[in-house]
């Protein structure tokens, strides 16, 4: 294998872990549900596909390469059809969001 | 290699982050939502686990792990909306007088 190979193979993986901290990150510290599902639904998909990116870099052209490519597309398929069914279930519920906090300090009482 | 090391090490923090947010959850949302994103991460780490060992015939499991978790993530999101698995819905309305699970309702509210 080429270093170049093995350069992209290692930034793409490097890239993918930082994301999936990022996951566990937001889902542990932002305040409400839709937020965290925010956090959670995007990085988890961006953050597989770059770490089966790499291992398929790894793997070469073989039989590995192919099963990689199906988990990263089932993946890329069902993570936000998995989250589209947990906003609206929690919004079919009526979870409703928090109100809005102000920043300035004459509206701290409003709303 | 390190690097699967490295990667291996991340997923595994991120993993102990949702668990924690799993266990303490203000809603049933957050925990299913944590308990989806940690199956995600399973994917992620037996695959690594797979190239880290030198075996790569055993990606087979992390396809059918994540076939698996949407799948369980869709049925208890039924669950919470239905309360039941029933796919009749004639069924359904006859049992709709009696509560199946109050205590899942109790916490929803």
């Amino acid at each position: 294998m080429s270093v170049w190979l093995e350069a992209l193979s290692w930034l793409s993986m490097l890239a993918g872990s930082l994301v999936l901290l990022v996951t566990g990150l937001g889902v542990l510290t932002l305040p409400e549900y839709y937020s965290r599902l925010h956090a959670t639904s995007i990085t988890d998909t961006l953050g597989a596909a770059l770490v089966l990116f790499g291992l398929a870099v790894q793997a070469g052209w073989s039989l590995a390469t192919a099963k990689l490519v199906m988990v990263m597309l089932f993946l890329m398929i069902t993570g936000p059809a998995a989250s589209h069914a947990l906003v609206k279930t929690a919004a079919l519920h009526d979870l409703s969001l928090p109100p809005r906090r102000r920043q300035e300090d004459g509206d701290a009482g409003a709303d | 290699m390190t690097y699967f090391t490295v990667a291996t090490l991340a997923i595994l923090v991120s993993m102990a982050m949702l668990l924690v947010r799993a266990f303490k959850g203000e809603t049933v949302y957050d925990r299913i939502l944590a308990v989806n994103s940690f199956g995600t991460k399973t994917v992620l780490l037996i695959a690594l686990m797979c190239f880290m060992t030198g075996r790569p015939d055993f990606i087979d499991l992390a396809l059918v792990y994540a076939l698996m978790n949407f799948i369980s993530t869709i049925a208890v999101l039924r669950f919470t909306r239905y309360h039941d698995m029933l796919d009749d819905d004639d069924l359904r309305a006859r049992r709709l007088s009696a509560p199946i699970a109050p205590a899942i309702e109790e916490e929803l509210t």
